[in-house]
């Protein structure tokens, strides 16, 4: 059976902007109106009027099922961590409201109590307290936080002796033990070094597989994707969607890029010494006609405009267009010191041209980066450059795509029954 | 599967269960206590020896500037014992007030980032004032064996001035902690009323060499109910318990501690937004 665990009602998160702090909140403004207009309310409205009003959520409703993994995009500023401040009850709504099912615990950053005086011992009872465990449970799972988070030699140790590293892993290793009904993370993946990463996530998505509802807030696409069962995107306090992670990543990601948007020109975040700078990209499908959306085993040519900083002939040239996916896994790259036995020669209002024949790649999105080197040295690189929307198309000639999620490529191949 | 509560959070409608969160939330204050009293004097030398040393040297000052510079009266007590029973409650006072006053601030990283109802935040500023007034109370024992004295069976009752101090405490700091988030002018305001305390309040001197016509102001000061009180509980009759200013004291401790519960429920919806 299903079970709704959460369900937000419009829910809204209403903040005044003081615009002339000095004139707001200090005790003599308070004291100040309070004799000038001890009686009037309205005088006391007149001041408020100065404050702007900020809504950090509006209207947002949604609920979500026992068990569920949610994860919750959106850029910096859209409203994500108020959202989980008012899932946790750190803060009121305005107006709205929400009901859940069970303990919630929030975890909305590492180490949060963490007292530098004492040591990782005391810590460790204190943290798990603030979090919400029970005295009986941190004292059963003591020795499982300990050994989780390496620090056995260290646990008599003040924590403000700890490395930067220790300390991450101890906090994790409390967090990571808590068994609440529904588990409210905000970033806080993005810590430590890469292994003890890859070790959090996996305890990540062991508390999902056993069944407890989390929400998670991140700007790490690849682990909403292979730790979420559902996305919500949220952009300006407002739900604007709610669907698979694939989907939400693809339309978050596509607002978001902001440098996809930018055209080539205007790229300021490049590198090289730019004897040589791309100046535009386009995509011809078979009679080179310009297009927006390729397809799946489309032939397809992408031109390369460039710019020559003196105007001379370049030898030695050589160029890489690079393919990622959303999540900026590269996936293939068509290099042309590969392809093509010797280096090109660029000559001044020329333009380069790679041909794609029976494109491989599964319908997405995908972004490229463009690469060039001249005699070994770097003249112009940037990353991310465009973007490529694949459709669906016959890539078989049989009308059928293998499903998206079980890889990005599509290979050309024959089954037979002997 | 033990039954699962539910919880509803609604705009405008601020914690209908309060009294029961804070009790579920009981043994967080008992941790965020245990973790201030350990961070007191951890990497001090002479670590809880400060609960002694510190009302020990107040005494001798106050004993030295009362009672033999100013030559006040003594009641046939020696003065140093009175000085103490005075000194010990109003400490007790001055430590739990500053120490409810920053606790917010000082706890602002929690207060952004858990619920917890944030009353036990300042409960805990009472709790390590208690637990300073208990130590620094061997003190006074060592006093009253150094000069033989015999206190009265009043003594039974002093358990209650200090039920009152801390009741007084409380309230006061629920207050203080409140101002002091929205308005930090308050960490500067109370060390000053602490200070200025102790010469207001019958610490250094006895409450009846105060003129009979400043006495209604005087005993405005909830405090001074507290420190008569314990004081006449420990030395006795001699120093007969003025019921009018204990019954001042009375009001005026109840009337802090419901108006400071009062803005501090109020201004606590908005704590993590204004720290």
């Amino acid at each position: 059976m299903v079970d709704t665990v959460i369900n937000v009602e419009e829910l809204g998160k209403q903040y005044f902007i003081d615009h002339q702090r000095a004139k707001g909140d200090d005790l003599r403004h308070a004291i100040q109106a309070a004799l000038q207009a001890p009686f009037r309310r309205q005088q006391w409205r007149g001041v408020r009027k100065i404050k702007e009003e900020f809504w950090a959520l509006r209207d947002v409703s949604f609920s979500i099922n026992q068990g569920e993994a949610v994860g919750i995009v959106g850029r910096n500023g859209a409203g994500k961590s108020t959202l989980l401040k008012l899932l946790s009850r750190i803060t009121e709504p305005t107006t709205g409201k929400i009901r859940y099912k069970g303990r919630v615990s929030s975890l909305l950053e590492v180490g949060t109590g963490f007292h530098p005086e004492l040591t990782g011992r005391e810590n460790i009872f204190l943290n798990a307290a603030i979090l919400g465990m029970r005295r009986s449970d941190i004292a059963r799972r003591f020795d499982e936080i300990v050994a989780f988070s390496e620090v056995e030699q260290f646990l008599d140790t003040p924590v403000k002796r700890y490395s930067s590293g220790m300390y991450v892993r101890l906090a994790f290793g409390v967090a990571a033990h808590l068994e609440p009904d529904i588990l409210l993370v905000d970033e806080v993946l993005a810590v430590g070094d890469a292994a003890f990463q890859k070790k959090c996530l996996g305890k990540m998505g062991n508390v999902v597989q056993e069944g407890r509802t989390v929400l998670f807030v991140s700007h790490n696409m690849a682990a909403i994707a292979s730790l979420c069962t559902r996305a919500l995107l949220i952009e300006g306090g407002r739900l604007e969607l709610s669907s698979s992670p694939q989907t939400v990543i693809e339309k978050y990601l596509s607002k978001s890029r902001a440098n996809a948007g930018v055209s080539l020109l205007e790229r300021k975040d490049r590198k090289g010494n730019g004897r040589l700078r791309f100046t535009g990209v386009s995509i011809l499908n078979d009679r080179m006609e310009s297009i927006e959306t390729v397809t799946s085993g489309q032939n397809i040519s992408i031109v390369l405009d460039y710019d020559i900083h003196d105007s001379n002939t370049l030898h030695n040239a050589v160029v890489q267009i690079k393919f990622s996916g959303i999540l900026g896994q590269p996936l293939f790259a068509c290099l042309s010191r590969s392809s093509l036995r010797e280096s090109f020669t660029l000559s001044p209002g020329a333009r380069l041209l790679c041909k794609i024949p029976r494109l491989p790649l599964v319908p997405g999105m995908y972004t490229y980066t463009l690469w060039c080197t001249i005699g070994g040295t770097l003249e112009d690189y940037v990353s991310e450059a465009g973007k490529v929307t694949v459709a669906e198309g016959d890539y078989f000639g049989t009308g059928n795509l293998p499903s998206r999620d079980v890889g990005d490529f599509l290979v050309e191949h024959t089954w037979s029954a002997r | 599967m033990t039954p699962v509560e539910e919880t509803v959070i609604e705009a405008g409608r601020p914690g209908r269960r309060y009294l029961q969160d804070l009790w579920r939330y009981r043994e967080l204050f008992l941790f965020l206590a245990w973790r201030d009293l350990l961070v007191r004097y951890k990497q001090t030398v002479v670590g809880v020896g400060w609960s002694v040393i510190r009302p020990c040297l107040t005494m001798v000052i106050l004993t030295v500037v009362f009672g033999n510079l100013g030559s006040m009266p003594s009641g046939g007590v020696p003065y140093p014992l009175l000085v103490l029973c005075g000194l010990l409650p109003w400490q007790f006072f001055a430590t739990a007030l500053s120490d409810s006053g920053n606790s917010l601030v000082s706890n602002s990283g929690l207060i952004s980032k858990v619920y917890f109802p944030r009353l036990i935040i300042p409960a805990g500023g009472v709790i390590i004032g208690l637990v300073d007034f208990l130590i620094s109370l061997s003190l006074l024992v060592a006093l009253m064996i150094w000069y033989h004295w015999v206190p009265p069976a009043t003594i039974a009752l002093a358990p209650l001035f200090v039920l009152l101090a801390m009741a007084t405490s409380f309230g006061a700091g629920t207050w203080a902690a409140a101002l002091t988030i929205k308005y930090r002018d308050f960490r500067v305001i109370i060390p000053f009323v602490v200070q200025f305390g102790l010469y207001i309040s019958p610490v250094g001197f006895l409450s009846s060499i105060v003129p009979e016509n400043y006495r209604l102001l005087y005993s405005l000061n909830p405090m001074v109910g507290v420190i008569d009180g314990f004081r006449w509980s420990i030395l006795g009759g001699q120093h007969a318990l003025s019921l009018q200013s204990l019954a001042f004291s009375f009001i005026g401790t109840l009337s802090l501690l419901i108006t400071g519960m009062w803005y501090f429920r109020k201004a606590e919806r908005t704590f993590a937004d204004v720290i």
